[in-house]
């Protein structure tokens, strides 16, 4: 059943007499099947026994493994003392040949693969994840097991290595299991059963469990000093001494600098590792639209100074309200093809939007609900209206960003000008075709912005004359021109400009967007 | 954007400051550059040998690298087809942004549209200092009186 051979022995007799338990047994045996590490500890640890006294007996026998009673006693199995539960090593040292009593901790993986594979562990996780209320089909489990676990491994293997070696077995520090594969073998199919749904690696629904052993948190520390290169202080982290740098360190280290540096095998530790709070996170969802923008006293993005709210509401807040309680999510991220000021409508066909809704716990919507979710939206005020909203995927957001840099843009403004003006002057506007524009950073935003020159295009213009000092314009332009500074000049920081090509002082007093030339996201038939 | 005035010994400049706190220097209307009515021979950027205000440049976000100025920095020097030479100061601590380079070909700009396109320079103030340069300046209102305290004590303008 096990599967072990021959050559195996020598490997388990060393690891066992270590302190490993019988599934890390297994896994530097390089045992691939899963059900090998379903059964439980005390089974797995009886078959392995059966297996080191098969050697002994020169016999071959059954898996399940029977008494010998010319065994050396050192070997000897204590299969009465295992269902009395006494304690049963005859000398030192001896084979954890007690599996009913507490077996001490592996000194490999700490008691993860010992304590938490049980269904008891399995129970209490599912219990966790049942009260996130998420809705899923299929989840994947992600591990996250503390750093010394490597250094303690890179010990085991070291331990083994010779043994390998003068069996000629060519077998790399890669093909030994990894705990945490062992790990999900032992429980995936547990935590499947119990929550009703298929373990699927690629699951945009993701549990995750962790362990932490503060007592042995120092095994990693004399890799600092003999890989100083691998350990640079981050910021953001807690403690220099993550996973990856941990690995790392132990690929450059010399095997005879690990061995003055580290007990091999391990020392056996007093403790078992203790789990942390399991966590659960759906990948995000994404929802992309257009949105029209009516009023003049709207920000799109919330404007807040100095902590405090300047203006109330704001288009994201308006457009995230209904999908955050639809969708149940815990946050979301708004981005826009392009923006407008505060004081600028958006008409037409509107602006493409998409939002990312981050870790959303209801996920399925039918075409109708989102439909409906439109419906909401539009309905919750009528300073914006939305159109075309659809479920899409990551990538689409792409798509969208490529419309604020490349695509057109029209607009219309409401022009005044200092000296008096006739249709005359205004005919000479509508003859202005590809007319480049040199924008240095607008004042507005100077101090947000770096300071730089742009050069834009103004495509086209007409205007329609209103009365002696002001008139309607009609501009389609490339994207990324600022059209107030256009109209004014900014301080003569923006050349040519309205007022110059009309020579008078021109000043915008109101600017609509007309459309947003961009052909995503594809029209929703209403 | 709010109009501040500062005047120093009759030559007044004045200090536009938006609310983004970003300020741009300009002639006052009663500086003598502009009440004189003679032309503007030359401006120059060059305040000394080692510093032009030509060579500043900023570069990001935060415009590092732009000339630290306090309130009495020259910005430039003005000189008029009378030979008379005026110095231009900053009014205020902060960052150079930049310098108006089109006032150099075009010195008319700066006579006819002082307020405009005829501006001196974009300064930006630290952030902790914003409202300390505002309260150092004087509003319209005390600038107007100053100045009318001027004309009724002395027979002449400066």
């Amino acid at each position: 059943m096990l599967s072990l051979k021959e050559k195996d022995r020598p490997i388990v007799r060393k690891l066992l007499d270590a302190g490993c338990c019988a599934r890390c047994v297994l896994r530097f045996c390089c045992v691939g099947k899963y059900a090998s590490y379903q059964n439980s500890c005390q089974d797995i640890n009886k078959e392995l026994l059966a297996f080191l006294s098969q050697a002994d007996s020169g016999q071959s026998h059954d898996a399940s493994g029977q008494d010998q009673a010319d065994n050396p006693p050192c070997k000897k199995m204590k299969l009465e003392s295992v269902r009395a539960g006494e304690e049963a090593s005859a000398e030192p040292p001896a084979l954890e040949a007690q599996p009913d009593a507490q077996p001490a901790t592996c000194v490999t993986c700490l008691g993860v693969l010992q304590d938490f594979c049980h269904q008891s562990f399995v129970t209490q996780v599912c219990e966790v994840v049942k009260k996130g209320g998420y809705q899923f089909d299929s989840l994947l489990l992600a591990v996250s097991l503390p750093a010394q676990l490597s250094v303690r491994e890179h010990s085991c293997w070291l331990h083994i290595k010779k043994e390998l070696r003068e069996k000629s077995m060519c077998v790399d520090k890669e093909d030994v299991v990894q705990v945490k594969d062992a790990f999900k073998w032992a429980i995936q199919a547990l935590v499947g059963r119990e929550l009703g749904a298929s373990m699927l690696f690629n699951s945009a629904f993701e549990v995750s469990i962790g362990f932490t052993h503060a007592e042995t948190d120092g095994d990693c520390h004399f890799l600092a000093t003999a890989c100083s290169d691998c350990f640079k202080p981050a910021k953001n982290k807690a403690s220099v001494f993550t996973r990856m740098a941990v690995v790392k360190a132990l690929e450059k280290i010399s095997d005879e600098e690990f061995l003055r540096q580290y007990p091999c095998p391990p020392a056996r530790p007093a403790t078992k590792c203790t789990p942390l709070e399991t966590t659960c996170l759906h990948s995000s969802v994404f929802i992309a639209g257009r949105y029209n923008k009516f009023s003049r006293e709207l920000p799109q993005t919330p404007w807040v100074i100095d902590g405090e709210r300047r203006m109330e509401g704001s288009v994201e807040e308006l457009i995230a309200a209904p999908l955050l309680s639809s969708f149940r999510a815990d946050a979301f991220n708004f981005s826009s093809s392009g923006r407008e000021d505060v004081d600028v409508r958006t008409l037409g066909n509107g602006r493409p939007f998409a939002m990312e809704l981050v870790n959303p716990h209801r996920v399925r919507h039918t075409k109708a609900e989102v439909r409906q979710l439109q419906e909401t939206i539009n309905a919750s005020s009528d300073k914006i209206r939305v159109r075309d909203l659809q479920i899409v995927t990551r990538e689409a957001m792409g798509r969208m960003k490529e419309g604020e840099e490349e695509k057109t843009k029209s607009y219309s403004a409401l022009i005044w000008t200092k000296k008096a003006i006739t249709k005359a002057d205004l005919d000479v506007i509508g003859n202005i075709k590809e007319l480049k524009i040199d924008q240095k950073t607008p004042l507005r935003v100077l101090h947000r912005r770096p300071l730089a020159v742009r050069q834009r295009t103004i495509h086209s213009m007409s205007a329609s004359y209103l009365d002696t000092h002001h008139f309607t314009l009609l501009l389609r332009t490339q994207a990324g021109t600022y059209i107030k500074e256009f109209v004014h000049g900014d301080f003569g920081r923006t050349k040519p400009n309205l007022g110059g090509l009309m020579e008078t002082e021109a000043d915008i007093l109101e600017l609509d967007v007309e459309s947003v030339d961009v052909d995503w996201p594809p029209a929703v038939p209403e | 954007m709010k109009k501040y005035m500062k005047g120093k010994s009759c030559e007044d400049h004045c200090v536009l400051q938006h609310s983004n706190r970003i300020c741009v220097i300009t002639l006052a209307e009663t500086h003598p550059v502009l009440r004189k009515g003679s032309k503007i021979k030359s401006i120059n950027y060059r305040i000394s040998d080692g510093c032009s205000r030509l060579n500043n440049k900023v570069s990001g976000k935060s415009k590092r690298g732009g000339q630290f100025l306090t309130e009495f920095a020259p910005l430039c020097r003005i000189t008029c087809t009378d030979n008379v030479e005026y110095t231009i100061f900053s009014c205020i601590r902060g960052r150079l942004l930049e310098v108006n380079e089109d006032i150099i070909m075009s010195p008319d700009l700066l006579l006819e549209k002082p307020s405009t396109e005829g501006y001196i320079a974009v300064i930006l103030p630290k952030l902790e200092e914003s409202k300390r340069v505002t309260n150092s300046l004087l509003t319209r209102e005390q600038y107007e009186e100053v100045v009318s305290k001027r004309t009724t004590q002395q027979p002449q303008p400066c």
